[in-house]
């Protein structure tokens, strides 16, 4: 019986995607194909739609049985031994992702902690908003940032939602359109994000583990050492992206870009970002 | 102008309709949208119910906190300076009061656009 194949296409002239940092679907080929190479779990991409096919953007990819919807995997007995199993696993995937030597193949924008502090605080600042959290936040992390790490390839999105899980933990790495050249920490911190623990905020790592056995597994797999400390810095700027993004999204609405219910109400979800921001900086205040 | 129904019958009897009639029926995106269109009619409920007391308790904290630097009465207004502050740097998270402020303030308005967030059960245990 032959296999069956998922196509990952984008219409001819079809809408830009919300993220104006998106790759294209051939650069997404492209990296899916050094992942495997480099031992990640990721579907096979079997072909790449070409000009001459004339139906756009795209290609075709194996498909991988499991379940991405994150309050399922949190929740249901099934995963239960894919939740122990996934924070060495998402280590591995990871120091994997992060060792692929691009060359210049795909060309990728580089895009350090700092980059997107801008980035996003800009985007903030076109907003015309005050909530004065936000701009804590900003200041906090541009006084308290890091020095940078050597530059690696970075998924960008790597949290629950955006891997394939099936009972026996982490099936596929999925949604490469965000790739970029960066920082490390920036992935393994994007999971802790409490905006992706789905509600089990107990539990740092996506809401089904702790970080400490993904640093183990990931500097075990060749990726550097790195403590839960390290993560910290990350983890905030996460929650003030993913607050601006909200933010952006509701602006799609305010404009009457978007007129849909569900674009205003995002707008209502900026708040959940700003308890957590306060959360974090009362740690650090106390630290 | 009269009030029956008040505006809050009102949105409950148009959620009503949503929650029992028009889900239902509604399939894929649109059915989508009915539940976040329910979502937002809840909303709505809470925001009227807490909007005025929030906003005293907010501009109180806030004149406390800015003191006989305070530039005026109006929320925004003093919202705006306080951003400022932060900016500049004359605010950082080593401001007890500050902090305390700006904790309360995301409570209340998370208390009205997502209870059930989890960041919420976290900062009302502390």
């Amino acid at each position: 019986m032959p296999a069956t194949l998922i196509l990952r296409r984008a219409p001819q002239g079809g809408e830009k995607s919300f993220d104006s940092a998106a790759i294209g679907l051939p650069n997404e080929a492209r990296l899916i194909r050094k992942a495997e190479a480099a031992g990640v779990p990721v579907p096979r991409v079997v072909r790449v739609l070409e000009d001459s096919d004339d139906v756009g953007e795209g290609f075709f990819m194996t498909q991988i049985m499991g379940e991405t919807i994150a309050r399922r995997i949190l929740r249901n007995d099934e995963f239960a031994a894919a939740r122990d199993a996934l924070p060495e696993q998402c280590g591995k995937a990871l120091a994997g992702i992060h060792s692929i030597q691009l060359a210049g193949d795909p060309e990728l924008k580089e895009s350090s902690g700092l980059d997107q502090l801008s980035y996003y605080e800009d985007i903030y600042k076109s907003t015309g908003g005050c909530r004065p959290i936000f701009d804590l936040a900003m200041v906090w992390l541009r006084e308290n940032a890091p020095a940078p790490l050597e530059p690696v390839l970075v998924h960008g999105d790597f949290r629950l939602g955006n891997i394939m899980v099936d009972e026996a933990g982490l099936a596929a790495v999925l949604d490469w359109e965000l790739c970029h050249l960066g920082d490390p920490r920036e992935d393994i911190a994007w999971m802790c994000t409490n905006s992706w623990r789905f509600g089990h905020t107990d539990k740092r790592l996506g809401g089904f583990g702790d970080v400490e056995p993904l640093l183990t597994a990931y500097e075990r797999a060749g990726g550097q050492r790195l403590t839960a400390r390290d993560i910290d810095w990350w983890e905030i700027l996460g929650s003030m992206k993913w607050g601006v993004m909200c933010m952006l999204m509701y602006e799609s609405f305010r404009s009457g870009a978007d007129p849909s219910v569900e674009r205003a109400a995002i707008g209502r979800r900026v708040s959940e970002t700003e308890l957590d921001l306060i959360n974090l900086l009362e740690e650090q205040s106390h630290a | 102008m009269h009030d029956q129904p008040s505006v809050s019958e009102l949105v409950q009897a148009v959620k009503n309709f949503v929650d029992e009639t028009a889900m239902p029926q509604l399939e894929g995106r649109a059915g989508f949208h009915a539940r976040v269109a329910s979502n937002v009619l809840a909303t709505i409920l809470r925001d009227l119910e807490a909007r005025t007391d929030n906003d005293e308790q907010e501009k109180t904290r806030l004149l406390r906190l800015l003191k006989n630097e305070a530039v005026s009465e109006d929320l925004s207004e003093l919202n705006s300076q306080l951003q400022e502050k932060i900016r500049s740097g004359d605010f950082g998270i080593d401001s007890v009061p500050l902090m305390e402020h700006l904790k309360k303030t995301a409570i209340a308005q998370l208390k009205v656009d997502q209870p059930n967030y989890s960041a919420l059960a976290t900062a009302l245990k502390e």
